[in-house]
């Protein structure tokens, strides 16, 4: 077991240099660069210019030595300053931003696994009736309609013909409610059909019936007996969801306004903005990973068949 | 899992007649599956035309397959079905709810929504199929490749498979589409690039699977060279799985167009796509909402029917996932 932690949190690092280096090549191996002028139709800079910036953003160098630099840098969490927004560092952005994503992300995969749960549960106990269908259909379609797609449905519902909640911002926990459900949807569609199936599974086991058989009630026997077994598959899935809730977050942050690190995905790569690009893509890339790691490692707690 | 082995030991001998009726796949599924009408026509009944049958019964699959094939008819005719061109501006009637010279009304520049709609069918479509054809050239190959040699050409594969999965995928989609800027081409491209992988595990996992059953070790018996065996005999019986990827990996394209374009870095202006008209409809939300809610509907039907479609062919070709 630690043994196993250990040399998965080892292997992190080799994974994210690997990232790193694929998003710098890509980064670099196509045309344009940071300092061609942002407005379209610009004069570009006069050579003087472009080779005084590119001397002090040190893009000058053999693309080898900026990748080091860049390494050595990062490794003491300095990721420089951004090329879009000069007068901030790219950590300050980050740090600033960063909670705002994480908030949202963390409300909406607790939204998810709690809906996501009851569907599954209620899915699989009154399997073929009312409950079965209202779940199911509510999970496919939070699985096939894309989250900029419901977050229109959801403004338009709950701002516009409701006037329940405001269309966007972040300033008070109102505003959280629309951008939360939007982003929960999917994820909890998806755990509610893994709970589904994998309760459907459990229900059947013997030692269900042996539950059943010496007399306990129905609640006993759905909660403290088939849930427990039928979690364990639920939650290998929370690892990559959280990370697709994390970049899925773009949409819904454009869409609500809210001041997360979503915003800079896109403005950082248009803008060619190459310090925040390495960072957003790591800061995601390590995210992901971490979650994968603690899930793997709740999956041998929980299970105790599996050994690490 | 080996579906069938028929066609394998069909190429074995030649003179080797498969066993039809006592075939072990007929015996593991317990059950036949043949109707009277197959009895009647004769034939013995394959894979491919029982989970046919079994795709046939299941009631959402068909209606989201009878979707798809409108929506498909939809982009190839839609020079013949839109009543205007997608680019006519009319700047009298901009941002109109539907009348009856525009039946879905008109957008920001005064242009036809339906047209724009149904020109919009055909970005989806052709991102939808074609980029399914980049990713599996990339993928099956890449994958095959692995699981069939094995050793450190699989080390090595799968130490690429691994880094790729790790990319959160939307994040490199919009990295590699921000830097060969937008355009159909560029987006078979992004999505071509990062689509693989699921493939690819899919088919090294099936190949791994194969590669030691007892029909590719009697064709190896019989003297078949390793390129044939895997093209002729592990393939052939590891493609139901990477069909059932493909089939979700069409939704998964569509989403991707849509949510570049969405964002501004996917098909270009002036041709219509739905992901687009919602991102650039959003601002007129509260004054003309049809602007948005149009094509988003459009995406969410589109969604939903393949998702559909997928599920009953994951269902028909293998009863036994559902």
């Amino acid at each position: 077991m630690v043994h196993f932690a250990v040399s998965r949190v080892l292997w992190l690092l080799p994974t994210l240099l690997a990232m790193a280096l694929v998003t710098f090549v890509v980064m670099h191996a196509t045309p344009g660069s940071p300092l061609d002028p942002v407005a379209e139709g610009a004069n570009p800079l006069s050579p003087e210019a472009q080779q005084n910036l590119a001397r002090h953003y040190g893009l000058d160098r053999p693309l080898h030595e900026q990748f080091a630099i860049f390494v050595g840098n990062a490794l003491q969490g300095d990721f420089g300053n951004s090329f879009v927004y000069r007068t901030r560092t790219v950590r300050e952005i980050l740090a600033e931003t960063f909670p705002v994503s994480l908030l949202l992300g963390s409300m909406a995969l607790a939204v998810a696994v709690a809906g996501g749960l009851a569907l599954g549960i209620l899915a699989a106990v009154y399997q073929n009736r009312a409950w079965d269908y209202v779940s199911v259909t509510l999970a496919t379609a939070g699985v096939a309609v894309p989250n900029f797609v419901l977050g229109v449905f959801f403004i338009i519902l709950f701002s516009f013909v409701i006037p329940l909640f405001p269309t966007g911002g972040w300033d008070s926990p109102r505003n959280w409610v629309l951008p939360t459900l939007t982003l929960a949807l999917a994820p909890m569609g998806i755990i509610a059909r893994f709970t589904r199936a994998s309760m459907l599974e459990v229900i059947r086991a013997d030692y269900t019936r042996t539950a059943r058989a010496k007399g306990l009630a129905e609640g006993p026997v759905i909660f403290r007996h088939a849930l427990k077994n039928a979690l364990i598959p639920v939650v290998t899935l929370l690892g990559p969801m959280f990370a697709a809730i994390g970049t899925g977050s773009f949409f819904v942050e454009s869409i609500f306004r809210v001041p997360g690190m979503g915003r800079f995905f896109v403005l950082s790569m248009t803008g060619r903005d190459y310090p925040m690009i390495m960072a957003v893509v790591l800061t995601y890339g390590a995210f992901l990973a971490i979650m994968n790691l603690v899930v793997d490692l709740a999956y041998g707690a929980l299970d105790p068949r599996i050994r690490l | 899992m080996v579906l069938s082995t028929r066609e394998s030991a069909f190429e074995l001998g030649g003179g080797l007649r498969p066993p039809s009726d006592a075939s072990p796949e007929e015996g593991l599924r317990g059950q036949s599956p043949r109707s009277d009408e197959d009895a009647s026509l004769g034939r013995p009944s394959s894979l491919w035309r029982d989970a046919w049958r079994r795709l046939l019964r299941n009631k959402l699959a068909v209606a989201g397959g009878v979707v798809v094939i409108l929506l498909v008819m939809l982009a190839v005719f839609a020079d013949v079905l839109a009543p205007a061109s997608y680019t006519k501006t009319n700047f009298g009637r901009l941002n109109e709810g539907p009348t009856r010279d525009y039946p879905l009304g008109t957008d920001q520049l005064g242009r036809d929504m339906l047209s724009r709609m149904i020109y919009g069918a055909r970005v989806s479509m052709l991102v939808g199929l074609g980029a399914q054809v980049l990713v599996v050239l990339i993928g099956v190959p890449i994958g095959a490749l692995a699981g069939w040699a094995g050793g450190r050409v699989d080390t090595l594969l799968t130490r690429l498979i691994d880094v790729m999965y790790a990319f959160p995928r939307l994040l490199f989609v919009i990295l590699v589409m921000s830097m060969l800027g937008a355009g159909l081409m560029n987006i078979f491209i992004a999505i071509g690039l990062t689509g693989w992988v699921g493939i690819a595990r899919q088919t090294r996992a099936q190949v791994l699977a194969l590669k030691h059953k007892e029909f590719v070790e009697g064709a190896r018996a019989l003297g078949a060279r390793s390129g044939r065996l895997l093209t002729h005999h592990v393939l052939p019986n590891a493609l139901s799985p990477i069909v059932v990827a493909i089939t979700f990996g069409i939704p998964e394209a569509i989403f991707t167009e849509a949510a570049l374009s969405f964002i501004g870095v996917g098909i270009n202006p002036p041709t219509p796509s739905w992901g687009q008209m919602v991102g650039e409809g959003q601002q007129y939300l509260r004054s003309s909402w049809h602007l948005c809610v149009v094509p988003s509907i459009a995406i969410a039907i589109t969604m939903l029917s393949f998702t559909f479609l997928g599920d009953g062919v994951r269902d028909a070709l293998d009863p036994k996932l559902k």
